[in-house]
């Protein structure tokens, strides 16, 4: 994180010493399609910390656990499309699922899926890929992440 | 500016919703209120106001210095492997959610970029960070990881390819958001 406020600040300082009038008209732009996208963004926060916060880890173990079967590998991969839960998180919450017992296919499933397939910013894909190939790019990329789960979880199972 | 509006009417009224919640639960000192914003919200609120910011940043910077022959000739019409290659090493050294990589698509499509090379980009920016594989080299294991690589690659390459393929002969556009 750190490195992007230190390559952004060059930029910038360099842009500014280069031509202080398209430096401006380049924030200007920038900072105009920040305000536009802001009220969606601020809306998927919204609805994505909530239901974070009203879902409880418990709750995954139970679903992805051994005992769930095929279940466990459908609701992996229909939670992880759904969800969007940064890296921050979602590694430590796969590391506690693998401690409690949950198989590395589910993980594995629930990892591409969570990674590949955005299933709540869908509106904010769709402001800039339209609604119809933002919803094609996510279906191939369901299938792609089910594809890539799968195989993974047959070799975690032979190894 | 009445159309305009009415885009965001959902947006809106969730973002009232949620500031009357929040709003509520300090006054009356409700407890799951006030932790449902103070963590969950926050630490989600954090995360895009330090890397998008400066995304934005950099695409209006990207956008008044970077000639378009140049963006066309690298990572346009044609580029073939070289381009993909390019475009793999462009994603995957970002940090950030998936939605910052939208602007960046934007922006180089106006420049040029071919589709196929955008897809590609979106792609490996959601699946395969570097900044994300080392949390997950770190929580998963080294095996995971490189498993995960070897086959989100081709399968990303493929999808790219079979949306460029399916757009080719269309008036199709990225916008922004106006």
């Amino acid at each position: 994180m750190t490195i992007l406020f230190i390559i952004t600040g060059i930029v910038v300082y360099l842009s500014f010493i280069a031509n202080k009038q398209k430096t401006r008209d380049g924030l200007k732009k920038g900072g105009m399609q920040f305000l536009k996208l802001l009220p969606t963004l601020l809306s998927v926060i919204i609805l994505v910390s909530t239901a974070m916060f009203f879902i409880p880890d418990e709750m995954l173990i139970k679903y992805f656990g051994e005992k769930a079967g095929v279940t466990g590998y459908v609701s992996a991969a229909l939670v992880g499309s759904v969800s969007l839960i940064p890296g921050f998180i979602s590694y430590p919450l796969a590391g506690m699922l693998v401690d409690s017992g949950v198989g590395y296919g589910v993980i594995a499933l629930f990892i591409t899926t969570l990674k590949m397939v955005g299933v709540v910013t869908i509106p904010l894909e769709a402001r800039y890929f339209g609604m119809k190939v933002t919803l094609q790019r996510n279906g191939l990329s369901f299938i792609g992440a089910i594809v890539i789960g799968s195989i993974m979880a047959i070799v975690f199972a032979m190894t | 500016m009445n159309t305009q509006l009415r885009k965001y009417t959902f947006d809106f009224t969730a973002i009232f919703l949620f500031a009357g919640f929040i709003g509520v639960s300090y006054l009356v000192n409700w407890s799951v209120g006030e932790q449902l914003f103070e963590t969950t919200f926050w630490r989600f609120m954090k995360e895009m106001l330090m890397i998008l910011p400066c995304m934005f940043i950099l695409v209006g910077l990207f956008d008044v210095w970077v000639p378009r022959d140049k963006i066309e000739k690298h990572v346009g019409k044609g580029s073939g492997v070289k381009g993909i290659t390019l475009m793999i090493l462009l994603a995957v050294t970002q940090v950030g959610p998936l939605y910052a990589a939208f602007p960046v698509a934007h922006i180089l499509w106006k420049k040029g970029c071919s589709l196929r090379n955008i897809f590609v980009y979106v792609g490996m920016f959601s699946a395969a960070k570097i900044p994300m594989l080392t949390f997950e080299i770190g929580f998963l294991g080294l095996k995971f990881s490189i498993l995960r690589l070897i086959l989100t690659i081709p399968v990303f390459i493929l999808i790219a390819v079979l949306m460029a393929r399916r757009l080719r002969n269309t008036s199709y556009e990225i916008t922004s958001p106006e």
